[in-house]
């Protein structure tokens, strides 16, 4: 794995506080797992970032390698790898992705 | 090629001998599953640690040939 891609991966992790490595955008998210984050974030009312990785085969692939974790979505608070979507829907559903965000200090609605 | 449910079930087990694994066929098409596994392995770990375990049993299939496998894990109450 090129280490332009990891270093550009490192930028963007660092770049939001709340960010998600999906396939597809928030409004036309192209796979039932991104969707499932997507509305999760959007229940949690965070502001956050999406980077598209069906827009960069460079991603698509070095995300699995910088967080060895084999699928997309994935979402990163403050830098850090959250999870995917089955983790972040049973962080939600226990209250811990709130949790969360109020250690890392980052509003919601 | 899409994997069938009891091939996953068996990479699981041959990893996590213990584990009690329940596979649903989601979409009747055999390439969309849900699976709960339910180990003593998990004890102690983080729910991305856990999961981890289990992917590593799926031996690199996860995110290739297997694609749709929603993954719950827990560990014996």
């Amino acid at each position: 794995m090129s280490d332009d891609v990891q270093a550009r991966i490192a930028t963007a992790v660092n770049s939001a506080d709340v960010l998600l490595f999906m396939k597809g955008s928030p409004l036309f998210p192209q796979c039932g797992f991104s969707s499932r984050a997507i509305s999760i974030l959007d229940h949690l009312g965070v502001e956050y970032a999406t980077v598209d990785v069906l827009q960069d085969a460079g991603i698509r692939a070095g995300i699995k390698d910088f967080s060895d974790w084999p699928t997309i979505p994935q979402l990163y608070v403050k830098g850090e790898f959250v999870g995917g979507s089955d983790i972040m829907m049973e962080m939600y559903e226990a209250g811990e992705l709130l949790e969360l965000l109020d250690q890392s200090g980052i509003a919601h609605s | 090629m899409p994997m069938a449910a009891a091939e996953i079930e068996t990479m699981i087990k041959a990893a996590l001998p213990d584990a009690l694994v329940e596979i649903t066929d989601l979409a009747g098409d055999g390439d969309h599953y849900s699976a709960r596994v339910v180990s003593e392995s998990f004890r102690g770990l983080n729910r991305v640690k856990q999961q981890r375990l289990v992917y590593d049993a799926l031996g690199g299939r996860m995110g290739g040939v297997l694609h749709a496998l929603q993954l719950s894990t827990a560990t014996p109450d």
